[in-house]
């Protein structure tokens, strides 16, 4: 059991539906209380969507299981208003170290760039990413966040689903609009509607050691192919909260995972890479085998998979609950503008479409880097050694190496929600990417960040004062726009030098923004409530963005498809 | 003089590096050798420049293995 963290115990309560003569009907019920579920409720009640979370387990995560989050989930933590206590508690890390047998081959930093609110990685125990998120969903009075309650049958039919829940007071039934499922990797409620995720077992086996210790290393990735302390096989140490470093050694196939797991079997291959006069003790160890798979698709009548039970990759690159909260971010604005009445239901579509995009790319990623960990016969082995020992002198081999390409945010390059390009623009910021942070400041000159102006909500970001009569236009397109429902804030953005006048206007206090967007006076950019960008412009036309919010909530896919 | 250029030069490194072992994959030792020397005089006919070859054939000939 860990010494430095004891899981909370979350009591079990009685709902009034309980009690309810007939099922009650909720619009948004939520299996599962991991990151994606909870990620999901948050996400809806900043929509104004309440939710129910059922959990069957009584805490968050038992070990510390998944422990880098990247920039972009903490990111959308922060839409949540829950990613300060993580970037507090966790250790920020950007620098990273890749050795091959003796020696260090060469070092990489994540994030060279300044001017980011968020640090490009921290590693965080998953039992208090998780805690951080059950804390803000407990501020947030949409969020119906029920623990013991398991859902033993799943009844899903065109228009709804109605479930059994198990409790210790008995079973009780609900009913529901959408049924959003994260119930994990092995997934129950997939199994029992004969749903399958399909993909590639891989035949290797690693040991997770988390130790506690006092030690001088400073937090930095340090991979070792071939490690003389563990030879043939990789090493992976992470420093993590509390003093808890992570260390995860490459078995093999043969191993046997019951004994590698036991204390005596562990303690020497710590030793031998930490030598015998350091103290530590063991917090957590568990031995893994993985697979990379996917749903064909995540939607099944009104009901959604999320997280690990619609797609499943390994742990190189940090792309399991990394890749969760992305598909959690693309689903809940679409859900919530369809409950609201404001989107044709169809435009869930492209929730299986951005995200399918989103899981090939994380498990191309991950496959990539577990085949160059592991080459399988003896030509691939020969070339993974020689792109090792050319990247000591020669910076191209480097590119080649592949101890796990860390999480990014994907582009949604193709989605039919994006108005393609007419005007020339840098690609960085393209249509279907996230939005890069940057520097701004507000009216009063107070330091802010770019996207914590973004979400939630259609954002058009112009740059530069437009004239009255150009504003005038674009007010009466975005009064038209309001009486559809679709609120669109405007966000004017003007060079350093000049003075926000009022609350829509901020100044690009560093300069960095203008150049990241690749913006001049006049251009324009349509944000999604998932802070990705969906259509860009160098002169703004009032009607165009009018098109731009229309085709970005799925009426046009609607209509192309009707006609 | 033309240089061999030893900075990162792929437009897709990691997508090279998949392509290659894959087209090794399922092969005997004798088949993959053959590919290797296909692959490198094809590649050595794009590069084309005799002094860029004879820069990496340098560097490749670097080799220290204990037999």
């Amino acid at each position: 059991m860990p010494s430095t963290y004891t899981n909370p115990d979350y009591p079990y309560r009685r709902s009034p539906d309980q009690d309810a003569t007939e099922p009650t009907h909720h619009r948004v019920i939520i299996v599962g209380g991991g990151p994606a579920g909870l990620a999901a409720a948050m996400d809806l009640a900043l929509h104004g969507i309440d939710s129910v979370v059922l959990d069957d387990n009584n805490t968050v995560s038992v070990g510390s299981r998944a422990i880098c989050i990247a920039k972009r989930t903490l990111e959308i933590c922060d839409r949540y208003g829950c990613a300060r206590p993580m970037i507090d508690k966790g250790v920020i890390w950007k620098h990273g170290r890749v050795y091959f047998g003796e020696e260090q081959i060469y070092e990489f930093d994540l994030l060279p760039e300044q001017h980011h609110k968020i640090p490009a990685f921290i590693n965080l125990q998953q039992y208090y990413f998780e805690e951080y998120m059950v804390d803000r969903c407990l501020e947030m009075p949409q969020i119906d966040l029920r623990w013991l309650h398991k859902v033993a049958e799943v009844d899903s039919s065109a228009d709804r689903t109605d479930i059994v829940v198990d409790t210790q007071d008995g079973p009780y039934r609900l009913s529901c609009d959408y049924l959003l499922v994260a119930d994990g990797a092995n997934s129950p409620i997939r199994d029992s509607l004969g749903l399958e995720s399909k993909g590639q077992i891989f035949e290797d086996r690693f040991l997770i050691a988390d130790i506690v210790m006092q030690a001088d290393f400073p937090a930095e990735r340090r991979f070792w192919f071939d490690a003389p302390f563990h030879p043939n096989q990789s090493t992976l140490l992470h420093k993590q909260a509390d003093n808890v470093w992570r260390i995860d050694f490459q078995l093999g196939w043969d191993a046997d995972p019951e004994e590698e797991k036991k204390i005596e079997n562990i303690r020497p291959r710590v030793e031998a890479m930490l030598g015998v006069e350091q103290q530590w003790e063991l917090e957590w160890a568990s031995v893994y085998t993985f697979r990379c798979r996917k749903m064909d698709s995540y939607i099944h009548q009104r009901v959604i998979f999320m997280g690990d039970a619609a797609h499943q990759v390994s742990p190189f690159g940090a792309r399991g609950a990394n890749g969760a909260l992305q598909g959690v971010e693309n689903l809940c604005w679409k859900l919530a503008a369809i409950l609201q009445g404001r989107a044709p239901a169809s435009l869930l579509s492209t929730y299986d479409s951005e995200r399918q995009h989103g899981a090939r790319e994380n498990i191309l990623h991950s496959t990539r880097a577990t085949d160059f960990m592991t080459p399988k016969n003896a030509v691939t082995r020969l070339f993974r050694d020689t792109v090792l020992d050319l990247a000591r002198d020669y910076p191209f081999a480097r590119s080649l190496v592949n101890s796990g390409r860390l999480s990014t945010p994907c582009t949604y390059d193709d989605t039919p929600l994006s108005t393609a390009d007419q005007a020339d623009f840098s690609e960085r910021m393209r249509p279907g990417s996230s939005c890069l942070d940057a520097p701004i400041a507000g009216p009063g000159g107070q330091p802010e960040w770019l996207l914590e102006r973004l979400g939630n909500r259609f954002t058009l970001l112009l740059y530069g004062e437009s004239t009255a009569n150009a504003q005038e236009q674009l007010n009466n397109a975005l009064v038209g726009l309001a009486r559809e429902g679709h609120n669109t804030d405007v966000l004017t953005v003007l060079p350093q030098g000049q003075q926000a006048e009022n609350d829509n206007e901020v100044i690009d206090r560093e300069g960095v923004l203008a150049q990241r967007y690749d913006l001049q006076q006049g251009s324009a950019y349509l944000i999604r409530p998932d802070q990705h960008v969906c259509a860009r412009w160098r002169t703004l036309d009032p009607d165009a963005v009018v098109q731009a919010v229309h085709r970005a909530l799925g009426h046009k896919m609607a209509e192309e498809q009707a006609a | 003089m033309s240089t061999l250029i030893t900075d990162n030069n792929f437009s897709d490194a990691d997508a090279f590096y998949a392509a290659l072992a894959d087209v090794h994959r399922d092969r005997s030792d004798t088949e993959s050798a053959a590919i290797n020397a296909r692959l490198i005089l094809l590649l050595a006919n794009q590069v084309g420049d005799q002094q860029i070859l004879e820069q990496a054939l340098a560097i490749a000939g670097q080799v220290h293995i204990e037999e």
